[in-house]
């Protein structure tokens, strides 16, 4: 069956020029600004000393980290009891539940955004607590469908045979079920907070363009003013900072397994 | 006892009905102010079909339409077939090189949607490559293919190796081989990737937003560009795309269900 592997190769060269060559192009630009005519091009640190020393690029960061946190925590705190309780319904409603939650997703993102912003306008709130529910509103169905993928894998015997031994059905909960939907929950942590960082149409359409985030950074440097170099430095820094956190989240979830 | 069992059985439901009704009320909303008669979007002051009139009357909208539909059925089929294709000789390939391209598959994955639009966006900048209907076809199958052999891939690690080989011994050619023992023993992680693709490429606004050209909208590139005023010929769009949604995920959840049903009968009779 060698001969199969052959297959890989054309997507090698695919792979490392759409996507490798454009993850270096972008690291290629933030490390570099536009010259003059002798010199078109020149390396340089400026891009980052200029992110790095105004602060009002540094709380822009700051919103887009805390905005990120606060819903992917409340997508947990939401999303749990109601993966929980799918996952204890008959099999039957399970699939029409999980139906349920998908189908708006299903629906364009856009689409789906927009719908609030007729709901928001009737309504007298801070821009940045309609950014908030629609962001819940995006990201919820995320977080319900991994943790309750999670649930529904487990042993169901279980939690009957900790009661058998003792445990009440708190402690059976808290050192049983909880434990196993931990990665569940991992992974819903990843699909909620990573696009989550970088949105900026969300707050866009309802934050009404005064509540500014990392993503609409970069779209403003990309679209309105063509800074691509600083544009590429603020994305470089996005994904640094992403990676870190998600780094700590794995090794949050390593430990725990580890125990 | 059994009445507090009762209660935690209400409790649940009830927390149910209030999250369905959160993810629903504005699909709802949009459905039911499409068909207002004003420009309102919090005063409903009569039935009309204007907006429906006007969507259809506008040409951007339906080109919008037809844009996100073909992309979306062509990239899924090119990601399938490539993702699928890719997949199966990675099961065959080295340790390294498996490890080399899941890792490199993972980057637009774990990245950023907007890191992964800007790079092809500077890529194609670089190459001289004008923005349009071919860079937003080529960015919706570059972002897919790692999906589909996401799905791929756990199948074939299912399947007997010895499969192929016997198919082999047997006179068939690695084509066949591929063609008459592999490919219908992972058709179920096909038929998913192919459905996280579609949805993918249906569902995508930010990298469609950097890579396409003047002229060239998906429907979230045109959403995002009227939204600045109001426009409830928008409302109408939407209530298309939920009907068309609905309409697609009953047949294909409901009709299994017939099927299945009916074997049943005709077993039992």
């Amino acid at each position: 069956m060698k001969s199969f592997r052959r297959l890989v190769h054309p997507y090698l060269v695919w792979a490392a020029a759409l996507i490798v060559l454009p993850m270096l192009i972008i690291v290629f630009y933030a490390f570099s600004e536009q010259g003059n005519v002798v010199i078109p091009v020149r390396l340089t640190l400026n891009n980052f000393v200029r992110f790095f020393s105004d602060p009002i690029f540094i709380e822009v960061l700051g919103r887009s980290l805390k905005l990120a946190l606060i819903t992917t925590l409340i997508c947990i705190l939401l999303g749990y009891p109601a993966a929980y309780f799918i996952a204890k319904m008959k099999p039957d409603s399970q699939s029409v539940m999980v139906l349920m939650v998908t189908l708006p997703q299903l629906i364009n993102m856009l689409v789906r955004t927009y719908a609030w912003r007729g709901i928001l306008l009737n309504i007298d709130i801070s821009p940045e607590i309609k950014v908030y529910i629609g962001m819940v509103y995006n990201f919820l169905p995320y977080m319900i469908l991994q943790i309750y993928t999670s649930l529904s894998k487990m042993d169901p015997s279980l939690v009957p045979a900790a009661n058998d031994l003792g445990c009440d059905d708190r402690m059976a909960f808290l050192k049983v079920t909880l434990p196993l939907s931990v990665p569940g929950v991992i992974s819903g942590i990843t699909l909620v907070f990573l696009p989550a960082v970088s949105s900026f149409f969300i707050p866009k359409l309802l934050g009404g363009g005064s509540y500014v985030l990392v993503g609409n950074l970069i779209e403003n440097y990309f679209v309105t003013t063509g800074d691509w170099n600083f544009g590429s430095a603020i994305s470089l820094i996005m994904a640094l900072v992403i990676l870190i956190s998600m780094y700590f989240t794995r090794k949050f979830d390593y430990d725990k397994e580890a125990v | 006892m059994k009445k507090n069992k009762k209660n935690k059985a209400i409790f649940q439901k009830v927390y149910l009905g209030l999250i369905m009704a959160f993810f629903y009320l504005p699909i709802v909303y949009v459905v039911f102010f499409s068909f207002n008669a004003s420009r309102s979007l919090t005063n409903f002051t009569g039935f009309s079909l204007q907006w429906y009139e006007k969507m259809f009357h506008t040409r951007a909208m339906m080109e919008s339409i037809y844009y996100s539909v073909l992309i979306a059925v062509i990239a899924t089929v090119v990601s399938t077939i490539i993702g699928t294709i890719v997949a199966i000789g990675l099961s065959k390939s080295s340790h390294l090189i498996r490890q080399i391209v899941t890792q490199v598959n993972n980057l637009p994955m774990l990245n950023p949607d907007i890191v992964t639009a800007i790079g092809l966006m500077l890529l194609f900048s670089t190459l001289n490559i004008p923005t349009g209907f071919g860079t937003l076809l080529l960015a919706h199958i570059i972002f897919c293919i790692p999906y589909v052999m996401l799905s791929v891939t756990p199948k074939l690690r299912q399947l007997d190796e010895n499969l192929a080989e016997a198919a082999l011994d047997l006179g068939c050619t690695p084509f066949q081989a591929l063609y008459k023992v592999i490919i219908p023993q992972i058709k179920e992680g096909i038929v998913s990737g192919a459905l996280v693709a579609f949805t993918m490429s249906f569902d995508d606004f930010v990298i469609s937003y950097f890579t396409t050209g003047p002229g060239i909208n998906n429907i979230s590139t045109y959403v995002y560009a009227t939204t600045k005023r109001i426009n409830p010929s928008v409302n109408a769009l939407s209530t298309l795309i939920v009907l068309a949604i609905t309409i697609v995920l009953v047949f294909s959840n409901v009709l299994p269900l017939l099927k299945s049903r009916r074997k049943n009968n005709e077993k039992t009779a």
